[in-house]
């Protein structure tokens, strides 16, 4: 028998009413994720990309449908049985980084790592090797507040990744970098997904979805498109020497 | 080409062969390797436009070669070029010719046609980021030239996009 998909999601469906009109977010989303796939999830502004990751991290709670992670149901779990389940599988990179502002940086992306159970010294290497490779290793002992958005974005994302999740679920993680700060994380994720890693992303960044096995494309709460990031269907560039010729 | 054949020769006086290989290597690996026969058709037709002029050159026991000279015609052109704003990369728009008419005149679906142009941008930015990868890091003119490719492309998939949202 082959494992189970690490996410499951059947008619998964999300609705917001708070007061006045109700606000269907997700659709109907029926979304298989096998392990040490990586998914890109793209999208208009409001399509429900962010609704859809923080029900798979357990962070938003669904209407109707259900969720499975790893074999199980998780729906239905409560908010503990959930933080421990986060604890122990699920890395969450959030849009806007929700950082411990009282700790070092250093602090922020041991404590998962802590808190699932590894020692301190495994936890001090994973979080060099992790700060190391996403340019941050002199910020170890600043505070949050002292940095830059997109240096931020990069300690969240270290932080995600501390405790090895089985699932790294990240919304919009390269949304405030610039090309060179993008491109470290980029090879960070390239690293961790060769690795084993099953990765699920929200991005607008065609780069950063262009690296994922599969692309998932939600269009008001529901997903029209599904497919793997093919060859591109045309004459193979014969030589590097064409890209100028994509304006032409 | 025409206008990067001038820029070189305002440097100095060069025989095709020479200016194949300066172009090779000053825009490297992104940059599309011109063809020797392309550059003397062009070199010949910027002689007949009186922009240059060519002296044959003798070479022992060889045939003569021709070595190209800017004159002030072709100095006036240089500057003038320089001196001008260059228009901006139009729309491409026979995308979205296809996807406003297509639908309409029953050709094809509107859904089908963004999910497949979707995927070709997406492959193409695989590609893209694969040079980038195969680039030596110095070479920052390549590096710049793929990272331009990559900055449109997103534009065209944001506007792929907004098309989506946008038209019934
Ligand atoms: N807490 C909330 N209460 C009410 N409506 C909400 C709430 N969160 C999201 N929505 C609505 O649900 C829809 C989907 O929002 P969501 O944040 O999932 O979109 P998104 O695809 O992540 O957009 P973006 O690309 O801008 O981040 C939107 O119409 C949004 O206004
Ligand atoms: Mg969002």
């Amino acid at each position: 028998m082959s494992p189970p998909p690490i996410v499951n999601t059947v008619n998964l469906v999300r609705i917001y009413q708070d007061g006045g009109v109700p606000v269907p977010a997700v659709r109907g989303v029926d979304l298989k994720v096998e392990a040490g796939e990586f998914v890109a999830i793209m999208g208009p502004s409001g399509s429900g990309k962010s609704t859809l990751v923080h029900m798979l991290g357990g962070l938003d709670a669904r209407t109707s449908g259900e969720i499975w992670l790893d074999g199980s149901r998780v729906d239905t779990l409560s908010e503990s049985a959930w933080a421990l389940l986060r604890r122990r599988k699920i890395g969450f990179v959030f849009q806007f980084f929700n950082l411990v502002a009282n700790m070092t940086v250093a602090d922020n992306v041991e404590l998962p790592a802590l808190l699932a159970g590894a020692s301190p010294r495994e936890a001090r290497e994973r979080r060099e090797y992790l700060l190391g490779e996403l340019g941050l290793a002199d910020r170890a002992d600043a505070a949050p507040a002292q940095l830059a958005g997109g240096e931020q974005q990069r300690v969240a994302l270290a932080r995600a990744l501390a405790n090895r999740p089985s699932l790294l679920l990240a919304d919009e993680p390269t949304g405030n970098l610039d090309s060179r700060n993008t491109r470290d994380v980029l090879r960070l994720l390239g690293e961790v997904h060769r690795d084993g890693q099953t990765i699920i992303l929200v991005t607008h960044d065609a780069r950063v979805a262009s690296l994922a096995d599969r692309v998932v494309s939600l269009l008001d709460g529901q997903i029209v498109d599904d497919g793997a990031v093919g060859p591109v269907r045309r004459r193979p560039r014969a030589s590097a020497g064409d890209v100028v010729e994509l304006r032409s | 080409m025409r206008l990067s054949l001038l820029a070189l020769l305002a440097k100095e006086p060069a025989h095709g062969y020479e200016l194949k290989q300066a172009l090779e290597q000053i825009f490297g690996r992104a940059y599309p390797s011109p063809n020797i026969g392309q550059i003397y058709v062009t070199l010949g037709r910027l002689e007949k436009d009186g922009l240059v002029k060519a002296v044959d050159v003798e070479q022992s026991n060889r045939p003569n070669k021709k070595v190209y000279y800017l004159t002030a015609k072709g100095r006036e052109a240089l500057d003038a070029w320089a001196d001008e704003p260059t228009e901006g990369p139009r729309v491409r728009d026979e995308f979205f010719m296809k996807l406003v008419l297509a639908p309409m005149t029953g050709v094809a679906d509107r859904t089908a046609l963004i999910n497949r142009q979707r995927r070709h941008y997406l492959a193409l930015m695989r590609d893209l980021n694969e040079l980038a990868e195969r680039t030596d890091r110095g070479d920052r003119v390549a590096l710049l030239l793929i990272e331009g490719a990559m900055l449109h492309l997103q534009a065209d998939l944001d506007w792929l996009e907004r098309c989506q949202e946008d038209l019934p």
